[in-house]
């Protein structure tokens, strides 16, 4: 072995129970107790997909917002107003601080409550009706479109099966009663009643 | 902008162009429907106005609201089959079945196109070149052309996706073409109601040539009609079922919603219509207190949310929510001063 070498290899090999003992990633969310397997999978998709950063409010820590879990993937909450968005040339985004409304060139879209609740969440849907929605990016898979910045396009690359246990998962997750509020135009767009000809 | 002079969605200016390309499906498969419109089997050999000897011309009483678009529709079975009526809210088409309809301002603009294939129903779209001489297929994705004869100056044509969304809402998805659209007892105040034409086939004229089987005798001498309690409120309901059943009813995938605007004309009698509307909306009316919407209050137009939802053209709260971009003025005067007249306590 060349005193070259040595110099490599002695680093890495010290580095190596370093990196042995890292301590593992803690869990992003509680996991719900007494899941079935597919919604113990659905559980697992929901959080590396990122679903509480816009579906879950926030609560302010000394490092900035933190999802709040006792209102786990409830949306929007209803009690926080959002005023319009401001316009700055270069900039097409703009997000509040609970992370839950978006503003931009598609009008105010607030995250919706995809707990269990049956007036103000999916309590009402199916499992088609969500399965559809992923599908097509539009509301239960036929109504409005799902707005920006809902990836939807890319949940649905999901499989009939992931899909589905995803879908398991939310059915269990705690009902919270939030009604979050419609989307809004943009500024300028058509109102109501304005477009009769 | 491509060849055809078509711009695809993400191309526009608008914001509700945005919309178009973000609601649309991912990457497009290729059509098995031929690229020409003459090619479909819709006009005799050699022309592009003459309807072919088995093609069958038809009208719906209560049409479905298409921005004042003139319409026309065409439907052909195989030779040698028939509709199966013993589900008599939800024919059965057999395969081979096409359905077209054809979208018009002056010029003809676009005709939709329909095929029962074996494995399911296949969706496409045409697009009327300026000279009239020929009719391309759209892309699967859909498309928007520059078109100043058509309100907010532009012609958007359906995706693939979009005619689904529309269609497949109940166990059928051949919408207008049903026992009580094609009824003799037509409905004289029906929105946007038109007379058929002499040679266009009815209820009574599919039966007589055995091209309609299974279906009620009864209803051969009493052919079906909306049950109400008066003309206007028969018109509301037959408007309601024509552009708003599709979706809002008792047998397909938005049934969880309890929303039921399709006269099932067996029942004829049931008051469930009105039931369903009088339910509390998830949708909240602006200014309204949470969770205190109405889909429908008697007597109330403005706190009544289907009214509210068809008098807008805001994508994200506008019914319906495609295929429309200019309110239906009449309609929502006559839904207005029926939801106006409706007696407190209803439903009657």
């Amino acid at each position: 072995m060349t005193r070259r070498s040595m110099c490599i290899l002695v680093p890495l090999f010290l580095a190596c129970p370093v990196l042995a003992a890292t301590p593992p990633v803690p869990p992003f969310a509680p996991s719900l107790p007494n899941l079935s397997p597919e919604a113990r999978r659905g559980e697992h998709l929901v959080a590396i997909g990122g679903c509480h950063d816009c579906h879950t409010p926030k609560t302010f820590g000394p490092q900035g917002p933190v999802p709040d879990m006792t209102r786990m993937l409830s949306g929007h909450p209803e009690g926080i107003q959002v005023s319009g968005a401001p316009t700055v040339p270069g900039w097409i985004v703009f997000v509040n601080d609970s992370l839950t409304a978006h503003a931009g060139p598609w009008g105010t879209s607030f995250s919706a409550n995809l707990t269990p609740d049956t007036e103000t969440g999916l309590g009402g849907w199916t499992e088609q009706n969500f399965i559809e929605a992923m599908r097509t990016g539009r509301h239960m898979g036929r109504g409005r479109p799902i707005l920006p910045p809902m990836p939807w396009i890319v949940v649905a690359q999901h499989s009939d099966a992931e899909l589905k246990a995803i879908w398991a998962y939310l059915r269990r997750v705690p009902p919270i009663r939030n009604e979050v509020p419609a989307p809004r135009p943009p500024s300028g767009a058509a109102t109501p009643a304005a477009t009769t000809r | 902008m491509n060849a055809s002079g078509l711009s695809s969605p993400l191309r526009t200016s608008s914001w509700t162009a945005l919309i178009l390309v973000l609601s649309s499906t991912a990457p497009a498969t290729a059509s098995p429907l031929p690229q020409h419109l003459a090619e479909t089997g819709l006009y005799a050999d050699g022309t592009l106005t003459t309807p072919a000897r088995d093609v069958l011309a038809y009208t719906p009483q209560y049409p479905l609201w298409s921005d004042g678009a003139t319409k026309r529709r065409w439907i052909r079975l195989p030779r040698g089959t028939f509709i199966d009526a013993r589900d008599a809210d939800a024919w059965s088409f057999p395969v081979g079945t096409r359905v077209w309809k054809e979208f018009s301002r002056g010029t003809r603009r676009e005709t939709r196109l329909m095929v029962h294939t074996r494995s399911g129903w296949v969706y496409g779209t045409y697009r009327w070149t300026d000279d009239g001489a020929d009719a391309l297929l759209v892309p699967a994705s859909g498309a928007v052309a520059p078109d100043p004869g058509w309100p907010g100056g532009s012609y958007v044509f359906p995706s693939e996706q979009d005619c689904r969304s529309c269609h497949e809402g109940r166990p059928t998805p051949v919408l207008g073409f049903s026992a009580l659209q094609l009824s003799a007892d037509r409905d004289p105040e029906a929105v946007h109601g038109e007379r058929p034409d002499p040679g266009m086939v009815e209820l009574r004229t599919l039966v007589d040539r055995r091209l309609l089987r299974g279906l009620p005798a009864s209803w051969r001498t009493r052919p079906p009609r909306i049950d109400a309690s008066t003309e206007d409120e028969r018109a509301v309901l037959g408007y309601l079922h024509g552009n708003c059943g599709q979706c809002h009813n008792a047998r397909g995938p938005l049934a969880s919603l309890g929303l039921d605007l399709w006269i099932d004309p067996a029942r004829p009698h049931d008051d469930r219509i009105v039931r369903s509307l009088l339910a509390r909306s998830r949708f909240r009316i602006p200014g309204e207190v949470a969770r205190e919407s109405r889909r429908l209050s008697p007597g109330a137009p403005e706190r009544s949310a289907i009214l509210f939802r068809m008098l807008t053209r805001d994508p994200a709260q506008q019914m319906p929510p495609v295929a429309t971009r200019v309110v239906d003025a009449e309609a929502t005067r006559r839904i207005e001063r029926w939801i106006h007249e409706l007696p407190s306590g209803s439903p009657r």
